[in-house]
């Protein structure tokens, strides 16, 4: 692996804040910590898979127009600091795939929001992120274009679907990337690698130019090496955005300047459903432990419990595949993506561009989805599934009007092998038994390592009310201040 | 039996669904401008082509459209109401969705009224009018072995509005249907025009026996835009499924296409065909929530409608409700009669009968509009014709002759006064001078004379004939009749 040190810590070690304060001392150049950057990606691509695309053109030309801007002290908060986007977000002129044979030879013609936004604020573009298929996956092997491998142990998923955006950060191939979580596919992954996954509140990120897979549930978020860099970026990112009906129209807090607040008196509620049987023990030591810095931080612990919260897997099994059923419905072969050779009519390019383009796992949520909402099956699932998610919110609600924040495991378990979980669907579904409850409630949430089980790194999960991602941010942040398991890298990439 | 009246054995039982289009700047969800007649896709921007991550943004426009409409007649506004997906696949389609409303429509439960031929009133119940996006086209035309997509008209903003099945012909469907066009013009929502497309409807049809109380089942006939059309597909269809009954068979519940090249009706898809449409509530656009304000609002923006209109003209100018319905037909109509009839008070009637009459059927005749002719530049601007009634009121001109005034105006765009002091018809009101062309006449015709004298009435037409001949026509009719009579009896 490639390395360049700068004051005796290797450049691509540092913190977000450091290279941005690096960038505007001159100590390094935007050239050279891309040139970094896309290096490191290659050397790894092998082992990690961890991009679809890698833009080394547009990236050093870009580098060189934010050198240009540094020396001119120009630009914006994040001139010059190379970044990943997972490959689910529509990128002028470069190939956006979404993990799909379908969109294999799709260049999108234009740059969604959030690449708009991070480009505005100076960010330089290394690749696309690989991700599991239209970002249904918990362990990106549903990926057309390979599994992405875990950099703590390449016979291990790195977790999905933003397993390409959590890899490259883990592997520090990208200081930071983005991603998306419609039921915990920024904070498993980030988990699984040992980093910081930061799901906003839904609206508070736009969703234009980020391929729909479930609409009420999708949200732009970022995986960082540590909260404060989550806090830059996120800080870049947020907003109300008019092409987007569904983001909200709410001022973005300064969620750098709030990363130090202190936490005494915080009330941390512990739910009784996130420590059920299912937690390996050993996270669950590991997450006890976090627990108890918090309280040496002056936090409350509470015991609580959120009684339809196990309903979520089986509701977020019925609205995520309904959306998508109808979301994935442009994918005909007409206009764009994947057609078939030679359709003998326009029922035979449907059905073969449709079959050809799309994977098993795209392929069984489609039919779930179409089915939940076929004609006399509408009131039985999917209006049963709304009322359950309605009653999942107000759980919520309620608890927090007790505590500030909920906080528990990311995941059951840490990591598990390529392969162990692809023979059956709803083993793989229940990893993301803790992180989904957020998404139908349309919480902020992230997921910071706190420690290793096995080995592996282990994932700490916190929740909080709507729009309060500046608190967890400081919630997160306390806690890296007095810890180090967000530094720790694998030993084939320090 | 006749199926055209409904009356004999059997009833017809016709519902409508009118598609408007929704006269806005952009399309419903997307900026696009929706200018008719642009190149193909021309007018389709990346939301239109339905490409992977685009998100539509309601056009605030259209509610506001779609409010006026509901309280024009009467209906429930929904203070929400919610955008649903319609799921299928076709290639004019680009989403594999249309966006519409489903189980919470923005407007509910109204009523039109409208008055049929023979002057009788009737109420016609609108179960709901909803927003929705419309799809593009496919082109087979010049296309040798494939097929076109033009997405131009895809997002296309419409209201359709759904009748109860309360019409019991196909001449009350049509006198509905010219009824709702006539209220989205006035609204200024729909700019009407049938031959774009702008104005069409789908007709659910069916018969039963006199006297049943269940509808029988139904056949619904798609995208009929002509108001012949509209006629002519149901009193088919009407004879048709009547025919397959009284011959022992069972009226199949399908769509149907009307050609009008045929006239007749043919099978589209039948039910068992019919797509499970998988309605959901739009996950990418919020409900649309209107606040009391807003709808108050709208409500103070509505124009004097139809119904007001006709009413008014009634009572202000003492017209039959028939000639008050169809002076008020459209917005431009009736402010055309009423400069005129401004201009010339005291005469409404005369007025009404002058536009009605003349004008209409020289418009019909040309293949105008009103709207194009009225204008300042225009061929018969209102002042100009009002001038015209004027001197029929003031007798300067006989009825008769005001017809031949009326085409010199109509072909050159003079003024009344003009044409009729160039082609001297003035009329006659002097009694000497028409009593003098009396005498002429009677001394050339002395055994008409005598026959008239001897007892045949019947020939008076004919002396009034020769002695308007005999004036150029100029004769004030009036007084040619009461010197006639007199001279004639000696």
């Amino acid at each position: 692996m490639g390395s360049v040190n700068v004051n005796n810590v290797s450049l691509h070690r540092k913190t977000l804040a450091q290279l941005i304060a690096g960038l505007r001392a001159k100590e390094f150049s935007s050239v050279e910590l891309t040139r970094l950057y896309l290096d490191r990606i290659e050397a790894s691509q092998t082992s990690l898979n961890a991009f679809i695309s890698v833009t080394r053109e547009q990236a050093l030309v870009a580098a060189e127009a934010a050198d240009r801007d540094l020396a001119a002290s120009r630009g914006g908060a994040l001139t010059g600091v190379p970044i990943a986007h997972k490959d689910i977000f529509c990128t002028a002129g470069v190939k956006t795939t979404c993990g799909s044979r379908m969109l294999d030879n799709f260049v999108s013609p234009y740059d969604a929001t959030v690449v708009a936004k991070l480009k505005a604020a100076g960010a330089v573009m290394l690749g696309k992120a690989n991700m599991d298929e239209f970002a249904m996956g918990s362990s990106n092997e549903t990926s057309y274009f390979g599994p992405v491998r875990n950099p703590w142990n390449t016979a291990l998923v790195p977790g999905g679907s933003s397993g390409g955006s959590a890899a490259a950060v883990a592997a520090r191939l990208a200081p930071l990337a983005t991603a998306t979580d419609t039921g915990g596919s920024i904070r498993q992954p980030a988990a699984l690698c040992g980093v910081t996954g930061v799901k906003p509140t839904y609206g508070r990120v736009s969703r234009y130019g980020m391929i729909a897979f479930a609409s009420s549930l999708d949200q732009a978020g970022t995986i960082t090496a540590t909260a404060e860099d989550a806090a830059w970026v996120l800080r870049e990112m947020a907003g109300f955005d008019p092409r987007d009906s569904t983001s909200v129209e709410k001022p973005v807090p300064d969620y750098v300047g709030s990363l130090d607040a202190p936490l005494k008196g915080l009330k941390i509620g512990l739910l009784k459903e996130f420590f059920d049987k299912g937690l390996d023990p050993e996270n669950e030591r590991r997450i006890r432990e976090a627990l108890a810095v918090y309280e040496k931080l002056g936090a409350q612990l509470r015991e609580m419990s959120l009684p339809n919260l196990p309903l979520s897997v089986p509701a977020y099994y019925v609205v995520a595949p309904a959306e998508c059923s109808s979301n994935l419905a442009r994918f005909d072969g007409v206009r764009f993506g994947h057609r078939c050779k030679e359709p003998r009519d326009l029922m035979d390019l449907y059905k073969r561009s449709r079959g050809e383009g799309f994977g098993a796992e795209v392929k069984r949520r489609i039919m779930t989805g179409t089915y939940v909402l076929s004609a006399g099956y509408y009131d039985a699932y999917y209006l049963k599934a709304q009322r359950v998610r309605q009653l999942i919110t107000s759980d919520f609600t309620r608890a927090f009007g007790d505590v500030d924040v909920l906080i528990g495991p990311t995941t059951p378990t840490p990591a598990f092998e390529i392969g162990a979980k692809t023979e059956d669907p709803i083993t793989m579904y229940l990893n993301d038994i803790y992180t989904i409850g957020a998404n139908l409630a349309g919480l902020p949430a992230m997921s910071i390592p706190c420690g290793f089980a096995q080995n592996l790194p282990v994932g700490l999960q916190i929740v909080g009310p709507h729009f309060s991602e500046a608190k967890l941010l400081n919630v997160a942040h306390l806690f890296q201040r007095e810890t180090d398991w967000h530094t720790r890298v694998p030993e084939r990439f320090s | 039996m006749s199926a055209e009246t409904g009356s004999g054995e059997w009833e017809t039982v016709i519902g409508l669904e009118i598609h408007a289009q929704l006269s806005t700047q952009s399309k419903i969800f997307s900026g696009s401008a929706i200018a008719y007649g642009a190149p193909p896709n021309a007018q389709a921007n990346l939301v239109d082509l339905g490409y992977p991550g685009v998100l539509p943004v309601l056009n605030a426009e259209v509610v506001r459209m779609a409010v006026k409409f509901g309280l024009a007649v009467g209906a429930r506004i929904a203070t929400h109401s919610v955008f649903a997906r319609k799921n299928y696949f076709y290639p004019d389609l680009p989403k594999g969705y249309q966006i519409s409303q489903y189980e919470l429509p923005i407007v509910a439960e109204g009523s039109i009224d409208v008055v049929l031929d023979d002057g009788t009133h009737k109420r016609v119940g609108v179960t709901r009018a909803h927003l929705e996006e419309d799809a593009g086209k496919s082109l087979h035309e010049g296309l040798p072995g494939v097929s076109g997509i033009d997405l131009n008209r895809a997002g296309t903003p419409l209201v359709e509005i759904v009748s109860e099945p309360d019409m019991r012909s196909a001449k009350e469907a049509v006198a509905y249907m010219k009824k709702v066009h006539t209220l989205v013009r006035y609204l200024e929502i729909c700019d009407g025009n049938m031959q774009e497309g702008s104005f069409r409807c789908d007709a659910n049809v069916s018969v039963r026996r006199k006297g049943a109380e269940k509808f029988g089942t139904r056949a619904e006939i798609k995208n009929l835009n002509s108001f012949r059309f509209v006629e002519k597909a149901i009193n088919y269809e009407v004879e048709r499924q009547i025919e397959i009954i009284e011959s022992g068979g069972k009226v199949k519940q399908e769509t149907r296409l009307y050609d009008p090249d045929k006239g007749e009706t043919r099978s589209m898809r039948s039910k068992e065909e019919a797509n499970d449409y998988r309605y959901f509530p739009d996950p990418d656009l919020l409900p649309v929530e209107l606040d009391e304000g807003f709808i108050a609002g709208v409500r103070a923006s509505l124009p004097e409608l139809p119904d007001q209109k006709a009413a008014r003209f009634a009572s202000e100018y003492g017209l039959s409700v028939y000639d008050a319905g169809v002076l008020t037909a459209s917005r431009e109509l009736a402010s055309y009669y009423e400069a005129v009839a401004r201009e010339v008070p005291g005469e409404p009637k005369l007025a009404a009968n002058w536009v009605m009459g003349e004008l209409a059927a020289a418009l019909n005749k040309d293949g105008l509009e009103i709207g194009s002719v009225a204008g300042a530049g225009g061929k018969l601007p209102a002042a100009r014709l009002a001038g015209l009634v004027k001197r029929i009121a003031d007798q300067t001109i006989s009825g008769k002759i005001a017809k031949e005034v009326f085409e010199g105006m109509w072909a050159s765009g003079s003024s009344a006064d003009a044409i009729i002091e160039e082609k001297g018809l003035k009329q006659i009101t002097d009694s000497s001078a028409i009593e003098r062309a009396i005498e002429e006449v009677m001394a050339k015709n002395p055994g008409q004379l005598a026959d008239y004298r001897g007892g045949k009435d019947k020939l008076f037409g004919f002396f009034v004939g020769q002695v308007m001949k005999a004036t150029g026509g100029k004769a004030n009719p009036a007084q040619l009749n009461e010197l006639l009579k007199k001279k004639l009896a000696g």
